[in-house]
This record gives C-alpha cells, sequence and structure tokens, in this order.
C-alpha cells in the first residue's frame, strides 16, 4: 500500500514537462534548468496509510517518508488526513494533526533500560542481557507460585503472581500473540485499558 | 457501537449523555453536524458542564455526576405514562411480555435474596416462570400482574420528574423538555442515537448507566435501526479489538469466558453454556459455543488440543475468584502478593486509582517490566521529582526493566475502531534506536522461557511447550501470519454435514467464516468472532474501497466489520413482525419472501422466517431484555445508587452507601470520605488537545493546553475567596493536589434534596515526564473502587474540598 510519488511524479510530471519543453521546440538550456527547479516537497516522499493511534474515531491518514524502510532509515516527514477515508474524509483534530511530533518526540524511548534495586537511575542494557533477565525473573516466579491443583484437588494451572497490563493501543496480531503467551503461562492477572 | 460513525448522519435525534464527543472524539461527532444539517436532527447534551458538546447541543441539561440511571429511569416513566413506546417493536422484540418467579421482589433499594455480608445475591427468583415443555410463559396481552410490563412499570413509578429533580439537581422544566423530545423518537419513522463514553463507565454502577439506556432505546424502538443505537465512543485506537481478543482476566477471544474452579472438566464447563432456546422455534447462537472454544484450543495448541484430553482444557488458567482484574492485581500487590508485573503501552501510576496506593504496590515489587514507545511515570515511579512524584528512592528494592517499543507508524496490523471495523494498516518509518516490535518482543521473552524449560523443566510446562508457533520467523512473528490465525483454517479437510463426500474447506486452507467452524478439532480459529477478515481472497481488513450504495451510510467494502461484516448489530430489528422496514426511508435488510436481503449483512439466518425466528440471537430467548434476569449483579432492573462518595444521601435507600453489590476492599472503605469533611463534587475529564497522558510528549499539544488547572464555578469562587488564575489546593481523603483555578460559567452549582451542591472539574494530562509542563492528575485523589459488573473505577465522580494556596516558588 506504499505509491511512490517520486516515481509517479517522474513518468507524469518532470517527465512530461521535458517532453513538452522538447515538443515546443525549446533547446537544452532550457531543459535543463527545468530539470534543475525544486521538486515539490512531497514529490521524494513514500505514501503510506495508516490510522491515528490516539481515540477509536480511527481518523485515516496518510504519512509521507523520506529514506528507505527496508534499510531501517525511514523518517516520517509529514502527516496529513486521508481524504479517501469515509469517517474522517481527510479531517484531524488537534491530536491526529500533531502526529508527527509524536513519532519524533525527544522522549521516544530508543534502548532498553534497567533500574536497579535502590538506584536513582536507569542504565542502558542490551536487549540480550534484559530478556534473559526477565525470562529467568519470571520462570522463578512461576515455578516457585504455580498452582497446578486447588485445595479440592481440582486441576487450575494459574500463576496469580506475575501480572500483565496489555496495550489498548496495539494492533490485533500484537494483541493476540500476546494473549497467546500470557494465557499459556497461566497468567490471570492480565489486562487492557478497557478495565479503566 | 452497535452501528457506525458514518451511521449517525442518520438519525433524527442524538443524545449525548456520559460523554462529550465534540471534545474527546471531534472527527466523529462531524456526523452529528452532518446529521443536523442535512436531515435537521437535534442533539441534547445532559452532563454536570456545559460542555463543547453543549456549546452546540439543542437543548443542554445539567445533571450532578453520578446520578444517571435517576435521569433514565425518569425518561422511561415518563414515556409509560405518556404511552410513549413502539408498541410493535417492544411486544415481539423484547422480553415486555413474559413471566416472572413469584419470589422475585424489590424494596428500598434492594431486590430479593440480598446477603449484606457477602454483599452479593442469591438469584435464584431473578428469572422467568418456565411451563412444562421449558419455554418461558408469557401474557401477549400484558394484563399478568407477573408479566415484566406491569413489574418495570411499578418499578420505574418512583421516579417522577420531581424525584429526578431531587436526585440530580436538573430543573424538573428541563428534564421534560429532554424526555419530551425523546419520547417523539417512539414513532416508527423517528429514531435517536446514544453516544456515550466514559462518563458512563467510570461509574461503581457503570454498566447499569448503559443497560438503563439500552431499555429505553427498545421501547423506544431504536436499537438495530439505521441511525440508532447504543454508541460506545471508546477511547483508546484498539480498546475494542483488546476487549475481543480477550486480554481482559477472565476473558477468551470473542467473549467466551475462562473456566471457574466450580468448572472441573470439560464436560461441566459445557454443560453452562450453549444454551437451548427459550422460545419454540427459536435459534440461540450460543449453542455453538463448543465449537468457538474447541476451535480456540486448535488455534492455541494445535495437535497437542485433542478429544481425548477435551482439546487440552486444562492447559488454561481456571479462576477462583470472578477476575483478577487490575484493581484486584493492586490490592495484592498492596499487601505483597505480587512479584512481578509487566505494563505493556499502560501507565497506570497514572491511570488507576490512589496513586499513594499505587507507588506503595509498585514499591514492594521484585521486578517490572514496561514496554511502550515512550517514557511513562509507572516506568520512573521510584524516582523523585518533588511534589509531583515525592518517593524515597533509596528504599525502593524494585528491579525495573524498560523496553523500548516501536509506534503505530513503524509497525503493520489491524486496529478496531468504534464500529467494529478492523482498519489495517502499513508501516512508514523506521524505529528509533533499538525499538523493538511488540510482537518480537513477546517472541523473546517467551521463547527464553521455553528454552528454560527444555533445558531445567519446571511447573506444568505442556501449554509453554505445546503452544502454536508456525511462524515462519520464530523470532518475530508477521503481522499477516497473526491475522490469519485470528481469522482461522482448516487443520483437517472439513466435511459437507449434508453430503460427506464433499469438503466445504479442504485442510489448510483460511476458512471464510465462523459459520464453518467445528467442534471436533478439524478447524482453528483464535477470535471466532473475527472469522472473514483473512481469507483465501485475502486480507479483508486492507479493503478500500469507499464506495457506499444509496449512500446509506455503511461502506461495506470499506475493511472489515466484526462479525462476519455486518455494520448494523440486530439489524433484523429494523423490521416488523412481516420483515419490512418500519420506515421505508430507513430500510437496512427486508425479508423478500424467502430470504433476508438488502444493504447489510442480516443479523438472523438469511432464510429464517420474520415471524417464527426473533432477532436477539444471542439470547436463547430472541428477544432483547428488559428484565435482566440473572445477567447484571445488582438486579435485573437498574436502581439509582449514589457513588461512594456523595455529597447527599440516597434519597430512594438512605441506608444504602454507593452500589450495595460492588466489591470494596477493607482498607479502601476506610478511605472513603464523607460529604461533611469533603463537600464537593469532583469529575474527571479530558481536553480536545490532549489524549490521556500520552500527548504530553508532543510538544504541540503540550503547548496548546500547557498547563494543569481546575475548573469551579463563579459561586464557588466566590465562596472561597478564589479568583481565576489563583492557586488553589484540592484534597480528598487519599491525596492533594494543587492547580490553578479556571473559574468559569461552564458550571453552576447544583440543588439536590435541597443542598447546594458545587462541582469541580479535574482534567487529566499531566505528570512527571515529557515535554509538558509537571502537573498532577485526578486519580492522586479518586476512590479505590470500581463497577460492580466490569471492576472499571469510580474516576467520575468523588467528593473534594478545595482552598486558596500559594503557588510554587518562582526562583
Ligand atoms: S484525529 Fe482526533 S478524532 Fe481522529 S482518531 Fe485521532 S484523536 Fe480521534
Amino acid at each position: 500500500m506504499q505509491i511512490s510519488r517520486r516515481g509517479f511524479i517522474k513518468v507524469a510530471g518532470v517527465g512530461v514537462a521535458v517532453t513538452t519543453v522538447g515538443a515546443f521546440g525549446f533547446g537544452e538550456a532550457e531543459a535543463a534548468v527545468v530539470a534543475h527547479v525544486r521538486p515539490f516537497k512531497l514529490a521524494n516522499t513514500m505514501e503510506t496509510r495508516n490510522t491515528c493511534p490516539y481515540c477509536s474515531v480511527a481518523c485515516g491518514i496518510i504519512m509521507y517518508s523520506k529514506g528507505d524502510l527496508k534499510k531501517g532509515d525511514a523518517t516520517i516527514t509529514h502527516i496529513e488526513g486521508d481524504a479517501d477515508h469515509p469517517t474522517n474524509r481527510g479531517t484531524l483534530c488537534p491530536k491526529g494533526a500533531a502526529l508527527k511530533d509524536f513519532i519524533h518526540s525527544e522522549t521516544r524511548l530508543k534502548y532498553p533500560m534497567v533500574r536497579k534495586p535502590g538506584s536513582n537511575k536507569f542504565e542502558r542494557v542490551s536487549w540480550d542481557t534484559a530478556l534473559d533477565r526477565i525470562a529467568r525473573l519470571m520462570k522463578d516466579d512461576r515455578d516457585k507460585n504455580f498452582v497446578a491443583k486447588n485445595a479440592d484437588g481440582v486441576t487450575v494451572n494459574r500463576w496469580t503472581s506475575t501480572g500483565m497490563l496489555a496495550a489498548s493501543a496495539t494492533t490485533n496480531e500484537t494483541a493476540w500473540l500476546t494473549y497467546k503467551v500470557a494465557r499459556s503461562l497461566g497468567l490471570l492477572g492480565f489486562d487492557n485499558q478497557a478495565r479503566v | 457501537m452497535t452501528n457506525a460513525w458514518t451511521d449517525i448522519k442518520n438519525t433524527d435525534l442524538v443524545v449525548i449523555m456520559g460523554g462529550n464527543a465534540a471534545e474527546a472524539h471531534p472527527c466523529g461527532f462531524k456526523w452529528v453536524t452532518e446529521a443536523k444539517a442535512n436531515r435537521g436532527a437535534k442533539l441534547i447534551v445532559v452532563d454536570p458542564r456545559y460542555t463543547r458538546s453543549a456549546s452546540v447541543a439543542d437543548f443542554y441539561a445539567p445533571i450532578r455526576q453520578g446520578t444517571d440511571i435517576a435521569f433514565l429511569l425518569g425518561l422511561i416513566n415518563y414515556c409509560i405514562l405518556n404511552d410513549k413506546i413502539q408498541w410493535d417493536y417492544a411486544k415481539a422484540y423484547t422480553n415486555i411480555s413474559y413471566l416472572v418467579k413469584d419470589g422475585f421482589a424489590y424494596k428500598d433499594g434492594l431486590f430479593t435474596g440480598y446477603d449484606p455480608v457477602k454483599r452479593d445475591y442469591d438469584k435464584s427468583t431473578w428469572d422467568y416462570q418456565v411451563g412444562p415443555d421449558g419455554y418461558v410463559l408469557a401474557d401477549e396481552t400484558l394484563q399478568h400482574p407477573r408479566c415484566v410490563w406491569n413489574l418495570l412499570k411499578e418499578h420505574v413509578s418512583i421516579y417522577t420528574p420531581e424525584m429526578v429533580e431531587r436526585i440530580c439537581g436538573t430543573p424538573k422544566e428541563k428534564f421534560l423538555k429532554v424526555a419530551s423530545m425523546i419520547a417523539e423518537t417512539s414513532s416508527k419513522t423517528k429514531t435517536m442515537t446514544s453516544m456515550y463514553a466514559l462518563g458512563w463507565t467510570q461509574h461503581s454502577k457503570g454498566s447499569q448507566n448503559i443497560r438503563t439506556m439500552a431499555m429505553l432505546q427498545l421501547l423506544l424502538g431504536n436499537i438495530g435501526v439505521r441511525g440508532g443505537g447504543m454508541n460506545a465512543l471508546r477511547g483508546h485506537s484498539n480498546i475494542q479489538g483488546l476487549t475481543d481478543i480477550g486480554l481482559m482476566s477472565n476473558l477468551i477471544p470473542g467473549y467466551l469466558n475462562l473456566a471457574t474452579d466450580k468448572e472441573k472438566d470439560f464436560a461441566t464447563y459445557m454443560s453452562t453454556r450453549g444454551f437451548k432456546p427459550l422460545r419454540p422455534t427459536q435459534m440461540s447462537y450460543w449453542q455453538n459455543y463448543k465449537k468457538f472454544f474447541v476451535s480456540f484450543q486448535k488455534a492455541m495448541f494445535g495437535d497437542a488440543a485433542k478429544p481425548e484430553n477435551d482439546f487440552a482444557y486444562d492447559y488454561l488458567p481456571k479462576l477462583d475468584v470472578p477476575s483478577y482484574d487490575m484493581l484486584r492485581m493492586f490490592e495484592l500487590m498492596h499487601n505483597g502478593k505480587i512479584n512481578g508485573y509487566i505494563c505493556q503501552g499502560f501507565n497506570p501510576l497514572l491511570a488507576a486509582p490512589n496513586r499513594k496506593k499505587l507507588t506503595e504496590a509498585f514499591s514492594k515489587l521484585k521486578f517490572m517490566v514496561t514496554m511502550d514507545p515512550l517514557e511513562t511515570e509507572t516506568s520512573r515511579f521510584w524516582e523523585n521529582h518533588g511534589e509531583h512524584n515525592d518517593v524515597d528512592t533509596a528504599s525502593i528494592q524494585t528491579e525495573v526493566y524498560q523496553l523500548p517499543t516501536t509506534c503505530f507508524a513503524e509497525e503493520e496490523g489491524a486496529l478496531v475502531n468504534s464500529g467494529r471495523w478492523l482498519q489495517w494498516h502499513w508501516a512508514g518509518g523506521s524505529p528509533p534506536g533499538e525499538a523493538k516490535h511488540d510482537t518480537w518482543i513477546m517472541a523473546q521473552i517467551f521463547l527464553r522461557m521455553k528454552k528454560l524449560y527444555q533445558a531445567e523443566g519446571g511447573a506444568f510446562p505442556d501449554p509453554i511447550m505445546n503452544l502454536t508457533w508456525n511462524y515462519h520467523d520464530a523470532n518475530e512473528p508477521e503481522p499477516e501470519e497473526l491475522a490469519k490465525e485470528l481469522n482461522g483454517y482448516a487443520v483437517a479437510d472439513v466435511k459437507d454435514p449434508a453430503d460427506a463426500t464433499k469438503t466445504l474447506v479442504a485442510a489448510g486452507k483460511q476458512l471464510s467464516g465462523f459459520g464453518q467452524l467445528q467442534d471436533d478439532g478439524s478447524t482453528a480459529c483464535g477470535c471466532w468472532i473475527y472469522s472473514g477478515c483473512f481469507t483465501e481472497a485475502g486480507n479483508i481488513m486492507a479493503k478500500r474501497d469507499n464506495s457506499d450504495p444509496e449512500d446509506v451510510g455503511l461502506f461495506p467494502k470499506w475493511a472489515f466489520s466484526w462479525p462476519a461484516n455486518r455494520r448494523i448489530l440486530y439489524n433484523r430489528a429494523s423490521a416488523d413482525i412481516t420483515g419490512k422496514a418500519w420506515d421505508p426511508s430507513r430500510k437496512i435488510i427486508e425479508w423478500d419472501g424467502a430470504k433476508w436481503a438488502g444493504y447489510d449483512v442480516p443479523d438472523i439466518a438469511p432464510t429464517a422466517k420474520p415471524d417464527v425466528v426473533g432477532p436477539f440471537i444471542m439470547n436463547p430467548e430472541g428477544t432483547a431484555r428488559l428484565f435482566a434476569r440473572g445477567t447484571m449483579r445488582e438486579g435485573p432492573f437498574p436502581v439509582h445508587y449514589e457513588p461512594f462518595e456523595a455529597p447527599i444521601k440516597n434519597v430512594i435507600a438512605p441506608g444504602i452507601r454507593g452500589n450495595p453489590v460492588v466489591r470494596v476492599f477493607k482498607d479502601d472503605a476506610e478511605q472513603f470520605g464523607n460529604s461533611d469533611e469533603f463537600p464537593l463534587a469532583a469529575t474527571s475529564y479530558r481536553l480536545t488537545e490532549h489524549f490521556h497522558y500520552w500527548t504530553k510528549h508532543n510538544r504541540v499539544n503540550a503547548a496548546l493546553q500547557p498547563e494543569f488547572f481546575v475548573e469551579i464555578s463563579y459561586e464557588l469562587a466566590d465562596e472561597k475567596g478564589v479568583k481565576a488564575g489563583d492557586w488553589v489546593r484540592v484534597w480528598s481523603k487519599r491525596g492533594s493536589i494543587k492547580a490553578k483555578a479556571v473559574v468559569t460559567r461552564r458550571i453552576r452549582p447544583l440543588i439536590c434534596d435541597g443542598k447546594k451542591v458545587h462541582v469541580v472539574g479535574i482534567p487529566l494530562h499531566w505528570g512527571f515526564t515529557g515535554a509538558a509542563r509537571k502537573g498532577f492528575g485526578p486519580n492522586t485523589l479518586t476512590p479505590f473502587v470500581g463497577d460492580a459488573n466490569s471492576d472499571t473505577p469510580e474516576f467520575k465522580a468523588w467528593l473534594v474540598n478545595l482552598e486558596k494556596t500559594d503557588g510554587p516558588a518562582v526562583s
């Protein structure tokens, strides 16, 4: 669902201009000028369809980005309402209109961090170290506190000494994977913002 | 929502009560404007504050927060006394004529069977009279004294306009004006939509607030029709999806329930599900429960879920309490019973009630893991920020991991909007630094734990070892792979029940809808209500055809709407008993003599004859319930209960504090304040520029509404000697905050039971991280108590006091 506006303009815009210049009999000098005219700002961007992540009106948005997603250096440079979307028809409220600043917020998290017991600061930690430690902490707690049978001998297979809150701004797909993991571990203290 | 945002354009009357759509859902509110402009629809707003929605309303009526049920029962009483009922609808499509058991009664705020120690009911009398054939007894003439109609009439009779004024503080003539406008929609050709949000849910009787309006809508014939319905505006972008997929303590995807300790085996579990029809010729959709459950287990555990082990019934945890909801977990944590806690995109330090209790609870954790694209107060609960987070860092022994995740712009997948549309979106940007997808993080935690179990063994590893994990990159399952699991696929060939030589779906193929689900293990489906979203035809959620045949507002080819791509729930009820639309100009589906057809996917079997099968097929009665039987904890009919902290006594039952069946933990009960010490009625809300605690990381939004404030009336400001812009201190039994005062005419004192009640408005947004100034939130003040049915905290009605104070020292 990505349309390269650059590609489109090349064919339909600049390309046509050059052809037209040629067809009207202008010389090479003018064609060179045309080629140097600063292109429309969005002409070099990729358009991607998304929806506003805030409220569940779920307004359609178009995100414009530079760089290459596959190479990991795509940067969103502009966001606007999607005029084709039936609910919002291109409009956005003050939250949706300022979405770009959320993506580039100074308080976006970039690295895993740990705060050690009693410490007054977060310290950087590698993903491997963090995840190994979390898995260890969770397994030890589960093994210690897992309830396989209740007092009446009924199999109950629950783990209630660790809990989780899931995020109601994540996708269905994230939610499903989170559900699978949480329930296979026997977690019951499991909720999302729908509780609030 | 039963309907869709775009359908609001079809209404004649919008009632915004328990919400403020113009402020909180601005681009959805546009459809109200559309209805007003194009069909002369009217807008009524009932709210303690003269809100942005009220400012464009045709009529505004004030109400004291926490008294909506009295107001709504007053409306029902008005409609009954003035014969403003859509009679053909109510008689055919509700349980109005059913007979109720003889023992059932109501007196002084309580129904039969109350146990004050358990704070619960014996509900055995809360049911219908059933004949020897197993079907409900009914009196179509509505003469029988035990029929729902006569019991309801009696029950609501005390909610007169005078009583509404006494409880709610709504002047009688304003209430009557609202009542007369609403009553007009009992016409077959007029309809009303109810738009509500957290203003109704965040109460100790939130579920009953909504149910009362639903009863009114049924009496008016406004459910299942275009421009009608019960429309929850909903908060976060995928709060609908997370609930659908069952990320709640007690749920299985598709609104199935986890077993309790009483359901020791699968047969016992199934014995109370799969309801048999209660009326002759009726169909009851939950009779398919086993198909949904078995297919879910197959999606979870694959080959390990087989008939011999009751499809791995014991792999799922069982509940010994109704739910380990967020409040119960924080209570347990506060008691030192919880060791680890994971917060994925959730900031409970600001989002749950009684912040002091939360800080104490988190400080008792051994470890906490947060996953978020942004800083949260929760992940830094141990960090001292002066008066904004006054903790003793060194004494907090919790080990905290803060894991950076991608945000919406860097990920792909579906979100479900309030109108139940599953809309797919795509990634356009690369994640910053080492931020990772939530799916990668969850996979990593799981795979590492699984490896430890493989190496060391441990407590019941079977569900972990057998969890389906057929992803082509085990380390990072792809959104499309997960979506396909949610939709469901054939595990083995699915045979045609009518002709075993025919195969309906070949093994390995995606299902086309939940009609193909089986209870023998031949199908797998993560969430039955989503079946049809990702079929052999591809990803239906990614469809972007915005055509809308005949401008009905349904956009059937845009994305996927659960269930079965149906856009309006209960749409069978838009037609009369012969199958003709009540209002030809608002037709959805009609019976053509052989089948149902029209603009939407019928919410009934396509060939079910209109006079034979009732429209509410999720109920074994086939009708909607004015009398709720035992499904609500407070009782079959709603009753007015005051908030746990209320400025006046409950005038209909002075001995009852709050909602009599709400679970209250002992320490929290001791922290309830009384009106002599805390005379002001507080409420919380959000501003249009803000989204919860999230947009304070965003400079634009932080600047648009920069500073924490509380909103008070001129009258209260005069009493307290406060001028606009002065600093005030606001406190409850649980905490104290400082804010600038906004003195406004948008809030006026109300007279309730002869007493002047001042309302204090407290917006939420501020904390101690992000680009905004530091500030407080309402949760420093609010009581730790929730709704009786959903455990949603009471954030919308509690008590405070207020005084003028000095601002922070300016350097
Ligand atoms: S732009 Fe505003 S109205 Fe639209 S989804 Fe976002 S927050 Fe909601």
